[in-house]
């Protein structure tokens, strides 16, 4: 136990260094990109001296290396700053568009984890026919298509043709979210309040867009559940056990998977961040309300402090999810020491 | 006369590959009495692990069997449905495998292993009660209780097969099948492990048919030897028989190539040639190739298995032998 605690302290040790260098790195390529937050704001026909007042006003007068000395002294206060754009602290928008990404990405991540795996599976398990040939093709051609367009044919298909569900937002106009707006999570909000309609209408809503990233991610699943489930098929582990007279479903899903899960988690963490680029992407096709969406518009406006604020969050998030996959790791497998 | 626990009638295994169809087993009839020790022997993929693996139906795909029958107490064991299969193994009839180190799922205890079996066959009997007989058992394999709720990564290489005969041995089967039990032992382990199967016999009313490339461990353990080559068995007869006086040609070869301690050899015995094409077998016999003593008619016919001064063999040289005197 001492061990696990000495090692999870290292690892978020560790994740301060990364932070830092990826915010220098965001921090002096926000500011060599062409444009800054002054120009968006007041336009580019605004008399100089505005201009000029506006500048000195957010600090952007100083030195690039002060700006950013700045910076890191009021990030050490454990502050994301003010925005520069909108009369609003960083942490704001952030904190009410969190929920909503938190959502997508979980709902995306179970759903491409159990069709990845469901399939991955079958197909290992009747190797050589045709389902399994068109279970690889699938995990091929889902993996190839962008993001922005899987949601684009998802909207023509479902929205559009066939006018089942709702292609954009979070919620319909019949729904009032200030109702029930507790955590944030509104799938989990809607059920607290016991309001089964709204929940519902969320479901909908939260069904396109998660199924754009489920799919997407679910091609790399299913052809690593498969490659792997082959793998451990031909353990003596598993000979023995059918051996023993287990059910075959015994033997897949209890003996072969769980020793399949354990590259698939390795992966998990590692695509947790093509996860969030790929949410970027989604939540811009679908208007969903979320970081993602907030992240870009600031870019678009130069809002420093929220892109920077923004990233750092993250960064933070993908170093949890790879801490998390480590934890989960050493559950699954006792020959993992730390 | 002892009652026969299996009797394999004139079993066929193929497979079915990319380049033809590799026969594997040809014709293979063979007794299995009640508390017996069997051992088959022959080289490398002459056929005697699928030979194994079909008295449980579970030849691994593409294999096949093509014909033949598998009597269990009287039924056809290849006919049974699935369901009823599933009952037969590892309740009355159990394998364990060469590989010790892999043969028990890494990332369950060894309680669970013993559990999940026990009550797979008996789902009325609940985990305490399980536990128990596992525990029980263990003390029968000399092992200590609480090792038992360890991860198998925890335990040795001997452990742990000793722990797979357990699992095999815990719902009193008729047959346990030991498939090369020794081959990733070190030669100490092999010894202590080859004890315990010997006295195995003597503490639960067993037969046990042992797989193996190592005549001296079946010359240990066997009461009676089957020696397979080619898919097919060539000679078979009670251990003594067979060791003080082989009589087919590769049997004497696979007996001299045993190297001896006290006599003075410099060089290790070889036997020449390779194991044959199992996909377009030698017409005649599949030794003949091989075979230093082979005459026209080896090249052409296959010998059938029969009867000699108490042992079996299928050789042309006896036959003719019996027809000049």
């Amino acid at each position: 136990m001492k061990r696990i605690l000495k090692y999870f302290t290292i690892r978020l040790l560790l994740t301060i260094p990364m932070i830092f260098i990826l915010l220098t790195l965001i921090f002096f390529v926000l500011r060599v990109m062409p444009a800054d937050p002054v120009k968006s704001m007041l336009g580019a026909h605004a008399p100089k001296r505005v201009i000029e007042q506006k500048r000195k006003e957010l600090g952007l007068d100083k030195p690039v290396y002060s700006q950013y000395w700045d910076y890191l002294k009021q990030l050490a206060r454990f502050d994301l700053g003010d925005s520069m754009i909108m009369k609003q602290k960083v942490i704001t928008p952030i904190k009410e568009k969190l929920p909503a990404t938190l959502e997508l990405i979980i709902f995306g991540l179970i759903l491409a984890l159990t069709l990845g795996v469901f399939l991955g599976s079958y197909g290992a398990n009747n190797r050589g026919t045709k389902t399994d040939t068109t279970i690889r093709l699938y995990g091929l051609v889902v993996f190839c298509i962008p993001a922005y367009w899987m949601g684009l044919m998802l909207q023509l298909i479902f929205g559009i043709w066939l006018d089942w569900l709702p292609i954009a937002g979070r919620t319909g106009s019949r729904v009032l979210v200030a109702n029930f707006n507790n955590t944030g999570f509104y799938l989990i909000d809607t059920l607290m309040a016991g309001n089964f309609t709204a929940f519902f209408d969320v479901l909908t809503h939260l069904a396109l867009p998660a199924l754009t990233l489920a799919l997407i991610l679910s091609g790399i699943f299913v052809r690593l559940t498969r490659a792997n489930m082959l793998d451990v098929l031909n353990n003596d582990y598993i000979l023995a056990a059918r051996a023993r007279g287990l059910s075959e479903r015994k033997v897949v899903y209890k003996h072969a998977l769980k020793n399949t899960l354990v590259p698939i988690l390795t992966m998990l963490g590692m695509q947790f961040a093509l996860l969030i680029a790929n949410a970027v992407l989604t939540e811009t096709t679908f208007s969903w309300p979320g970081m993602a969406r907030l992240l870009v518009k600031r870019i678009h406006l130069r809002d420093y402090p929220t892109v920077q604020g923004i990233i750092i969050l993250i960064a933070v998030m993908v170093s949890l999810s790879s801490l998390i996959v480590d934890l989960v790791y050493a559950w699954i497998d006792p020959r993992v020491k730390y | 006369m002892m009652k026969n626990i299996i009797e394999i009638k004139n079993l066929s295994i193929d497979y079915p590959i990319y380049v033809g169809t590799v026969k594997a087993v040809r014709n293979v009839s063979m007794k299995i009495k009640k508390g017996e020790v069997i051992g088959l022997v022959g080289e490398s993929g002459c056929g005697k692990s699928t030979l194994g693996l079909s008295l449980l139906n579970m030849v691994r795909a593409p294999g096949k069997i093509i014909n033949g029958e598998i009597l269990y107490n009287n039924t056809n064991i290849l006919d049974i449905p699935y369901k009823e299969l599933l009952k037969l193994r590892g309740h009355n009839i159990s394998m364990i495998f060469q590989n010790p180190l892999n043969s028990l799922n890494p990332l369950y205890k060894v309680s669970e292993q013993f559990v999940e079996t026990i009550q797979s066959h008996k789902p009325k009997i609940k985990k305490k009660k399980a536990l128990e007989m596992a525990e029980e058992m263990f003390e029968k394999l000399g092992i200590e209780k609480s090792r038992l709720y360890e991860y198998p990564h925890q335990m040795s290489g001997g452990m742990r097969q000793r722990i797979m005969i357990g699992i095999a041995l815990i719902l009193n089967p008729d047959l346990i099948i030991a498939d090369e039990p020794t081959t990733s032992l070190d030669v100490i382990v092999e010894a202590q492990f080859v004890d315990f199967l010997r006295n195995l016999k003597d503490k639960f009313d067993v037969s046990i048919m042992v797989i193996t490339h190592n005549l001296g461990l079946v010359a240990e353990l066997a009461d009676r030897i089957a020696v397979m080559y080619g898919g097919k068995i060539i000679e078979r007869g009670e251990v003594e028989k067979i060791y003080h006086n082989p009589m087919h040609e590769y049997t004497k070869g696979l007996i001299s190539c045993i190297p001896n301690v006290k006599a003075e050899q410099k060089k290790l015995v070889t036997m020449p040639g390779a194991p044959p094409d199992l996909i377009n077998p030698p017409s005649g016999c599949r030794f003949s190739p091989r075979c230093p003593k082979a005459m026209d008619i080896c090249y052409e016919k296959l010998p059938e298995l029969k009867t000699y001064d108490g042992h079996e063999v299928a050789c042309w040289l006896y036959e003719t032998e019996k027809e000049n005197s």
